[in-house]
């Protein structure tokens, strides 16, 4: 656990728009240990997004650095696990052909990970779907299925932007079970998580760390550590200190979009 | 079920055409108009038998004409699509050329042709093909660059190599708009065959048409035309089918 996985140190990001340049994050130094679960929220805007994508590689950092693995990002790295806001199925693909899609990318044969599709669409409720095209599938199924695709590799780390965030209440609490579950609550070899919700009572229930981040350009407003017992049952939702936690990260939180009403 | 369904859809074109049909032969008949200027439905009808014309042999002409014009046309056009949006370089290098060929007035290179290959077969595809080729090459390419920014972040996270993505990813997000344009090439096919056949042909569907001009026999220009049609739509309709068979995701689409 002491094995710095991912180590963001002044990492700033100014997007060229159109209507001139936006600064979405500013000096956001964050480390995220091997094995650890840390879940991001903040704002809408405030960079969540931007921030995934810098660590996944997919876009530079216009200042500060990024290591993960104890190397420096440049272009996107491998053997990540990426759940983007939308689903991003290929439309012309079966769900199962979406979900074997990273098979087929990374040149590995994707007859061999068939079954272990299945076992995933199986544990996402999706069983009966493999066959039928993503537009057959409704919001919150699509997103399952994106879920399957990250997990088929079984990458070691994995990076999840809201991927819950259309799900109903009850599928959505299934799902949060099933993630610590992958992630190895009750094993000691654990992937590392980068959680991106909008839901604290969710991000207070899986991660180990909660960080709040403040509105545009994105900084870390706090850190919050999470010292419930692990494995974690529907149950610890209803301690006394699930409630704490959840209520001072809340109030962070509005501070900090509080704040920006004020500053706008 | 079905049936019912298209009888109920269809019976108020086949109402109308029949009336037409029947108005056109009175009008003919009673009011003693001269069978040059308009021939009658039955003597139209008459004159696809005519014996003294081989029109197995014409029809055979025009449907390879057309044939041939629309794979050279699609074939070409998807060709370029796939150069221009492969390399930037290729793009600056082919569009200008492109689009001064596509400003040409087409119909107007068939004479150069008779000149350049003589009668036959050949040049009269070309004509369809280079009529039909443009909107090819413009869905093409568009279909392969206008891929949302989020499905080739998908392909990078996994670092596919660019041939990868464009196989897996480009193309098939192409392939609607490619098929959606071979739509307007295999009208092109067959306006660029019937041009070539007018300019230089010693047979074909339009070759009839040219020389019913001196024979006077009109109701035979009538029987070509309507062969002509309906070649054209049965290629449509092929075009169509394989469209919807071959990217049913894209229902909707055109
Ligand atoms: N490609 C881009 N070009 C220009 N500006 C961008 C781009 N992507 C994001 N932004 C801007 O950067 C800021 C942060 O965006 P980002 O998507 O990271 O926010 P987020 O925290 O994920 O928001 P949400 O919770 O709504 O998903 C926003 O103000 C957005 O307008
Ligand atoms: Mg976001």
């Amino acid at each position: 656990m002491t094995e710095q996985l991912i180590d963001l140190s002044g990492v700033g990001m100014i997007y060229e728009a159109a209507s001139g340049p936006v600064e979405a994050l500013a000096g956001i130094s964050l480390k995220v240990g091997t094995g650890e679960f840390v879940s991001l929220v903040g704002p809408s805007g405030c960079g969540k997004s931007t921030l995934l994508r810098i660590v996944a590689g997919l876009r530079p950092a216009t200042s500060g650095t990024v290591t993960v693995a104890g190397r420096q990002v440049a272009r996107p790295i491998a053997d990540i696990g990426m759940v983007f806001q939308q689903p991003i199925l290929l439309k012309w693909r079966s769900i199962l052909q979406n979900v074997l899609l990273p098979a087929e990318l990374a040149g590995k044969d994707p007859s061999a990970l068939k079954n272990r599709a299945h076992q995933l669409l199986d544990m996402a409720g999706l069983n009966g779907f493999a066959a039928k095209l993503p537009r057959e599938l409704s919001g919150g199924m699509q997103q399952r299925a994106a879920l399957c695709r990250a997990l088929l590799l079984d990458p070691p780390l994995l990076l999840m932007d809201e991927p819950f965030g259309a799900l109903d209440a009850m599928t959505r609490d299934d799902m949060a079970i099933e993630l610590l579950r992958i992630w190895g609550e009750t094993s000691a070899a654990r992937k590392t998580i980068l959680f991106v919700t909008h839901s604290i009572p969710e991000a207070v229930f899986l991660s180990d760390r909660v960080v709040v981040m403040s509105a545009r350009p994105g900084r870390i407003a706090a850190d919050f550590k999470v010292d419930l017992p692990r494995p974690r049952t529907i149950e610890c939702r209803a301690s006394e200190a699930f409630g704490r936690l959840s209520l001072d990260i809340f109030k962070e939180l509005s501070h900090r979009a509080s704040a920006t009403t004020v500053a706008a | 079920m079905k049936t019912k369904a298209l009888a109920l859809q269809y019976w108020p074109t086949v109402v109308l055409f029949v009336s037409l049909l029947a108005i056109w032969q009175l009008t003919v008949t009673y009011s003693g108009i001269r069978a040059y200027l308009l021939p009658s439905p039955m003597s139209v009808i008459e004159a696809f038998w005519e014996p003294d014309v081989p029109w197995a042999q014409h029809i055979w002409t025009t449907t390879w004409e057309i044939i041939g014009a629309f794979f050279l046309a699609a074939a070409v056009g998807v060709l370029l699509g796939v150069a221009i949006a492969w390399s930037p370089l290729i793009a600056n290098a082919l569009v200008p050329f492109l689009v001064f060929l596509n400003t040409l007035p087409k119909v107007a290179v068939a004479p150069l042709f008779l000149v350049w290959m003589g009668y036959g077969i050949f040049p009269n595809m070309l004509m369809g093909a280079l009529i039909g080729f443009f909107p090819v090459v413009i869905n093409t390419a568009v279909g392969l660059s206008q891929v949302e920014a989020d499905m080739l972040d998908l392909g990078r996270v996994f670092n596919a190599p660019k041939w990868k993505i464009f196989m897996k990813i480009r193309i098939p997000n192409a392939l609607p708009y490619i098929l959606s344009s071979l739509k307007i090439t295999a009208t092109a096919a067959v306006v660029g065959a019937i041009v070539g056949e007018f300019v230089a042909s010693q047979s074909g569907l339009g070759y009839v048409i040219t020389t019913t001009q001196s024979s006077m026999n009109t109701s035979l220009a009538f029987a070509a035309l309507i062969w002509i049609s309906a070649v054209g739509l049965v290629l449509y309709g092929l075009v169509v089918l394989v469209a919807r068979l071959w990217a049913p995701w894209a229902e909707g689409l055109d």
